[in-house]
């Protein structure tokens, strides 16, 4: 029996499209930045739930500052990483509503390390995904907190050197240590299977908003392709090889 | 009946906010003002009116949890003082410029650095210019009393929503110390979901609706042309504050020849200072400014036709003098005379420094 | 023979080029065109649509959302 195409391309047979919590905005990240499957996710989460009527985005000072361009839910944009002091603000006088803040590795490990240490101390009823791609995007390349070792960024032209510029910081791992945070994993979007874990999980952390259960900790171990001056691909293979190792897959805690 | 009391102005501003119908106080401790706070959390209003209080882990954060609150459309505040501030200038300036009502209040210590903790007036640049980056203001409301500390919560936040932009107390360690006869504000319910849909729908945060695009709160624009539009319709608003909400108390200026300009604890100092002039026959007023900003610039230049002389008397080493001498057009004198560090000046030293800066001149 | 047939749909226009849903692609139905669209980018394009399956696998790893995919049992 031959099908022809047309006969395939037909609505009711569609078995994924872009879910209507996303707009219709062309994204400004470059081409195979992870962001963009991190954002598509978390809508689809989104939309699941039926939450887009009580969902608040926190968007950070990097590359997904525009992040509000995107999703369609109500946004805030916070100054450089005070996200989670912003999504407090909001959550205590919202118990009811979905608030979740979208960081980078500089606006979340480095800038601002107290206002999230103190937001998961506190159990702030928030999901926090945390874009971990060891490296500053938007600013052009420059070296993060999580900047591994021998790394060559803008700023450690040389390589990463511990006696000169520290060590790669595990945030997420501290993070799970405080009471307040019930969910803390890590996780990535390279591969398909990935994608599907990493979309649980973040699935999971806002499940545990509706239970009121505290601070729900999301890290995706992500590429930067233009920072790392890498294709897409190849990226994804130098994130496994050299990220991975030091940055494990996988919950951390889960309460 | 009106609810009299004697009472600290620190705890006034915390009594009012819960009777103006605040929805949040975020802060975090700091000489002189923690009593905001403190007295916050023994009332325990989240039992009785739901506002919400909590104690943040900075001054930082406080701020930019006010933001996060103010972005929903809700009445929000923070304290501190001066130190505090400085830290918040970050958030003020997002607040600024993602046009969002809020209160704050600064119970000035002296500087610079950590200072001391005793009262001054030595951040009314801070204030009034601006104070963080970018071309912005915030409405500042200067009280003299503590029944003003009570009264300017609640006007501070409807200038704040009437506008858009952040408002601030600028007391001093004076009057957040001070005891004095309040008359408490009558209780206003806290505004409810529907009501905040109905007033703010174009830009708070409550969830997208089906009926509505959804609302993002930033102040970030990256196309210039557009930013300067911005920039000019934050500027059409602060002429529209400059033209409608300037706030002043004149003090015996109908027959004065000479001028204090004073606010705040100093402006109760020259009250006295008055009675000495006028005892000795010197026939001096005071034009007592309210708003800070807005500034009374036409009210004192319409007074320097009239007097030979003004001498501001500030707790700093002189900061509204630049405004009075601009209002005043440079056409009369116009000197500074001030104490600082904490240190506050006695009435007999304003007189001598009327007599030697400006009548002797 | 396989059961079910698959077929993606790529927003040509919006798709920028960058390969991941070709090296996802189980059964090596897509790869970049030889045209570009109109930002100058090598667009995603089923070069071997026999080989479809319709897993999405594409259009999970997209990060631009460009991918719509199609499913029909054919048996």
């Amino acid at each position: 029996m031959s099908v022809e195409l047309k006969d395939i391309i037909k609505e009711e047979n569609i078995v994924y499209k872009k879910t209507p919590v996303l707009t219709d905005n062309v994204m400004h990240y470059c081409p195979g930045c992870s962001h963009g499957v991190v954002h598509k996710i978390i809508a689809e989460v989104i939309e699941e739930m039926g939450i887009q009527d009580k969902t608040i985005g926190v968007s950070p000072v990097g590359c997904s500052v525009l992040a509000y361009n995107y999703l369609d839910i109500d946004w805030a944009e916070a100054a450089h990483g005070r996200a989670p002091a912003v999504a407090t603000g909001i959550s205590r006088i919202h118990r009811d509503r979905y608030v979740f803040t979208y960081q980078g590795d500089g606006d979340l490990a480095s800038i601002g390390c107290g206002e999230i240490m103190h937001a998961c101390s506190r159990g702030e009823n928030i999901v926090v995904i945390f874009i971990n791609n060891a490296i500053y995007g938007m600013t052009g390349g420059q070296m993060a907190p999580t900047t591994l070792l021998g790394q060559v960024t803008a700023t450690t032209p040389y390589g990463r050197d511990a006696k000169l510029n520290g060590f790669p910081m595990k945030l997420t791992e501290l993070l799970a240590q405080l009471d307040g945070t019930c969910y803390v994993t890590r996780q990535s979007v390279h591969t398909p299977a990935n994608v599907r874990k990493a979309k649980a999980a973040i699935r999971k952390a806002f499940e545990n908003t509706r239970k009121d259960k505290g601070t729900s900790f999301v890290e995706i171990v992500g590429t930067c392709n233009s920072g790392w001056k890498m294709s897409p691909v190849d990226a994804n293979k130098w994130m496994v090889e050299n990220m991975f190792p030091k940055y494990q897959l996988g919950d951390i805690k889960d309460i | 009946m009106a609810e009299v009391k004697l009472m600290k102005g620190n705890e006034v501003i915390a009594e009012a906010a819960i009777r103006c119908g605040c929805d949040v106080y975020y802060g975090y401790p700091i000489t002189p003002q923690s009593e905001v706070m403190e007295t916050l959390m023994a009332r325990k209003p989240w039992e009785e009116t739901g506002m919400v209080v909590l104690q943040a882990e900075s001054e930082i954060s406080s701020i930019n949890m006010v933001y996060g609150a103010a972005a929903c459309g809700k009445k929000a505040m923070t304290s501190s003082s001066s130190p505090g501030i400085s830290l918040m200038q970050e958030g003020l300036t997002y607040l600024a410029g993602a046009e969002l009502p809020c209160l704050v209040v600064d119970v000035v210590r002296g500087g610079p650095g950590l200072g001391t903790i005793q009262p001054a007036q030595s951040d009314y640049f801070q204030a009034t210019k601006g104070g963080g980056h970018g071309d912005y203001h915030l409405i500042v409301l200067a009280p003299a009393s503590v029944q003003e500390m009570n009264d300017f919560v609640g006007l501070g936040f409807d200038l704040a929503f009437k506008y858009r932009n952040p408002a601030m107390i600028l007391a001093d360690g004076v009057i957040g110390q001070m005891m004095e006869k309040v008359q408490l504000s009558e209780y206003k319910p806290r505004w409810t979901e529907e009501e905040i849909e109905k007033m703010s729908d174009s830009w708070a945060l409550t969830g997208k609706k089906a009926h509505r695009s959804h609302n993002t709160i930033t102040s970030l624009e990256l196309d210039s042309y557009k930013q300067e539009t911005f920039n000019h319709k934050l500027q059409a608003k602060y002429h529209a504050m400059e033209e409608n909400e300037v706030r002043f108390e004149e003090i015996q200026c109908e027959d004065a020849e000479y001028l204090f300009a004073a606010y705040g604890s100093a402006s109760r100092i020259c009250q006295k200072a008055v009675q000495l002039c006028r005892e000795q026959g010197i026939k001096v007023g005071i034009l007592r400014p309210i708003t800070l900003y807005p500034f009374p610039t036409k009210e004192i230049e319409r007074l320097s036709k009239q007097v030979k002389g003004i001498l501001t008397v500030e707790m700093s080493a002189g900061q509204m003098v630049e405004d009075v001498r601009l209002a005043a057009k440079f056409k009369i004198p116009v000197e500074h005379y001030g104490r600082f560090g904490g240190v506050i000046p006695t009435p007999e030293e304003i007189v001598e420094a009327l007599k030697k800066q400006i009548i002797g001149a | 023979m396989a059961k079910f047939r698959g077929a993606v749909v790529v927003d040509k226009e919006k798709c920028k080029g960058c390969n991941l849903c070709v090296v996802a692609c189980p059964t090596k139905t897509l790869d970049l065109a030889k045209e570009v669209n109109g930002k100058g980018y090598h667009y995603s394009e089923m070069v071997n649509p026999e080989a479809c399956i319709g897993c999405a696998s594409c259009a999970l790893v997209c990060p631009d959302s460009v991918i719509t995919v199609y499913k029909m049992n054919v048996e």
